[in-house]
């Protein structure tokens, strides 16, 4: 898992850490570790469905804060579990343009073992930078 | 945890953070805590106070109540009073869910006449209003009349059947604050919350059937005031908010002033969660405007579940709710941002008094309370943790000291990442039923989560909202029956 909870951050909330080698790795993990603490098992999601997101922003945590929010959105207006399938990010012009593909299913509680609803993602110490392994963000979520 | 060493001891129960701790702070902050509680606040707290602090257009201080604890851009327990001429609006400061609150419900039965039923009335409550991830609301309407209920609040709930006109007069804004305007929000807030009214949501979000045990009750007057009378009386008490709608309206605006903050009103932050706008600017209006819608949906939210409740008890007793005494004693929210009238320095001024995790509470004789209890004093109701207890306080004279704001639960001491590795939930679970507390959960992690030991102890914390003046003890109420989102 390319993503962890962190113990001692935003008590009321929950605070994770994602990373991965490039920027799209990056957003991945985050997004699996926004949805992984819906659903216990992200392995349960099955791919009935599809949905493209298409966001841009001059701002390249912007641009992840509002992806996340993207997958938060559709959780409540569609019940739809997301996970990223392809995803690509390209920067032109100084801002940064996003087209994912992400698939899942109607959330079902016979089904998927449910965890905490996420309300939003904050920006409290929110954060996106690039370490001599790769990408990094953390995150406070509103639980 | 430091307390920071420049904090000056006021009294037993007020400590003060100087301006000189934080370059930018424009006022003192003032934490309203024993000296135990404060010792044990998070570092968070002392940070995002002063962060707080700095904000444009503070009156007097940036206040914490005795529940505080790091939240993020507000501590939850933060109060800020604005002046609206000079002040700034924060969706950071109310909370990304708008006007959360606590509603507390009557009925006439004892603890016995409940017990023999707490099972079947406890499943029964589990099944009729959803709760936890995703869940779908029981009011069916379409994205136009939702817009409409926005507006409107409890009231379209009163027109639609869901509940009795005395419900509004016991409501906080009589379940329909004035101002609220549909066009201030987006399709995508509407999107997400119109199929959810009648939701309890998740995490520290619970109904509870409880018991006002004889000597847990402290002000035996004000509590047959609230309609406390019968020895082992049962109430129901529950915590929800404005669901997905408050969510995407709060986020829509953090947004939106993040772009404009600094271009458009050259107002410099500390935390982005902070971002603001000027109160009397066209982009602080709007955000007032549609918060009030958010502020307006939650109060229906919470009408639509009462009037379940009252459904699923008459179910079981095959009796009348009237029947069966469920009159609402009061229904009060702790994420919310109010225009509010004071004396400043001789002068009548008009403030925003945003309160984060804290709730109102007008002393005896104020506009505002209903006249029913006018005399008495608002009611409070503070959700404890589900394994201790939970209050009904009353609103005080000496109140004005923190704009009539108290606490708003026991506050957490321990992360939820870190209560869901020390706890389970289903042996959490059994070991409550052997205390006497029936518990049913849509997510046995999410109920490893809000453990008793997560929380503060919430006798102190509302005994330090008395020392300090704030607000009154009233009743102690013990759970015995819980649904957990």
């Amino acid at each position: 898992m390319p993503y962890k909870y962190l113990e001692d951050v935003a008590i009321a909330d929950v605070a994770f850490e994602a990373w991965g080698a490039t920027l799209e790795e990056l957003f991945e993990a985050a997004a699996d570790a926004t949805v992984n603490l819906m659903v216990a098992d992200l392995g349960t999601i099955t791919s009935h469905e599809k949905r493209t997101i298409e966001l841009e922003d001059d701002s390249l945590d912007l641009l992840l804060f509002n992806f996340l929010q993207e997958l938060i959105f559709y959780k409540d207006a569609q019940k739809l579990l997301l996970r990223v399938r392809e995803i690509r990010i390209e920067r032109s012009d100084g801002s940064f343009k996003l087209r994912a593909e992400a698939h899942g299913e109607e959330l079902n509680p016979a089904k998927h073992e449910l965890g905490v609803d996420v309300k939003a993602v904050t920006l409290h110490r929110f954060q996106v930078q690039e370490t001599p392994e790769g990408w990094q963000a953390n995150v406070i979520l509103d639980v | 945890m430091a307390v920071p060493a420049s904090i000056k001891k006021i009294s037993d129960t007020i400590w003060e953070i100087p301006t000189s701790y934080k370059e930018g702070m424009r006022v003192p902050a003032r934490i309203y805590a024993t000296e135990e509680l404060l010792k044990a606040m998070d570092d968070g707290v002392f940070d995002q106070i002063t962060n707080v602090a700095t904000l444009p257009g503070l009156v007097k201080y940036a206040y914490c109540m005795p529940d505080a604890h790091w939240g993020y851009g507000f501590p939850i327990g933060g109060v800020a009073p604005v002046d609206t001429k000079t002040g700034v609006i924060s969706p950071g400061g109310i909370g990304f869910d708008i006007n959360c609150g606590m509603r507390l419900l009557l009925t006439n039965l004892t603890y016995d006449e409940v017990k023999p039923h707490l099972r079947q009335l406890v499943d029964r409550l589990f099944e009729r209003v959803p709760a936890g991830v995703g869940g779908t609301g029981f009011v069916k309407i379409s994205q136009e009349e939702f817009r409409h209920l926005v507006e409107q609040g409890a009231r379209w709930c009163i027109d639609h059947g869901y509940g009795w006109p005395e419900d509004l007069e016991r409501t906080e804004e009589e379940g329909c604050i004035g101002g609220a305007d549909a066009s201030k929000i987006s399709t995508k807030s509407v999107e997400r919350g119109y199929k959810q009214i009648g939701t309890l949501g998740s995490g520290n979000h619970y109904l509870e059937i409880q018991v006002a045990r004889p000597e847990n009750v402290f002000d035996a007057e004000l509590a047959k005031g609230f309609g406390i009378t019968i020895p082992n009386q049962v109430v129901i008490m529950f915590h929800c908010g404005s669901r997905g709608f408050g969510h995407q309206v709060a986020t829509d605006y953090l947004q939106a002033f993040l772009k404009v903050m600094e271009s458009k009103y050259h107002i410099k932050i500390l935390d982005r969660e902070l971002a603001c706008a000027p109160f009397r600017s066209s982009d602080g209006q709007d955000y007032f405007a549609a918060m009030k819608c958010a502020i307006n949906l939650s109060f229906a939210n919470r009408q639509v579940i009462l009037q379940r409740i009252r459904e699923v008890f008459s179910h079981v007793f095959h009796r009348s709710p009237e029947d069966l005494g469920m009159h609402m004693v009061y229904d009060v929210a702790h994420n919310t941002a109010k225009l509010e009238r004071y004396e400043i320095d001789g002068e009548m001024r008009e403030l925003l008094i945003h309160r984060k995790g804290a709730t109102r509470a007008f002393g005896p004789g104020m506009e505002g309370v209903p006249e029913v209890y006018k005399h008495m004093g608002q009611p409070v109701i503070i959700g404890g943790s589900m394994e201790t207890g939970s209050y009904l306080l009353a609103g005080v004279k000496s109140g004005i000291e923190t704009f009539f704001s108290t606490a708003h639960g026991s506050g957490r001491t321990m992360s939820r990442t870190k209560a869901k590795k020390l706890y389970q939930g289903k042996k959490l679970q059994e070991e409550m039923a052997q205390r006497g507390i029936y518990v049913r959960t849509v997510s046995y992690s999410g109920l490893a989560e809000e453990a008793g030991a997560a929380y503060k102890n919430v006798d102190q914390v509302i005994e330090a909202t008395e020392r300090a003046g704030i607000s009154r003890r009233v009743v102690r109420f013990a759970p015995i029956g819980n649904v957990k989102g």
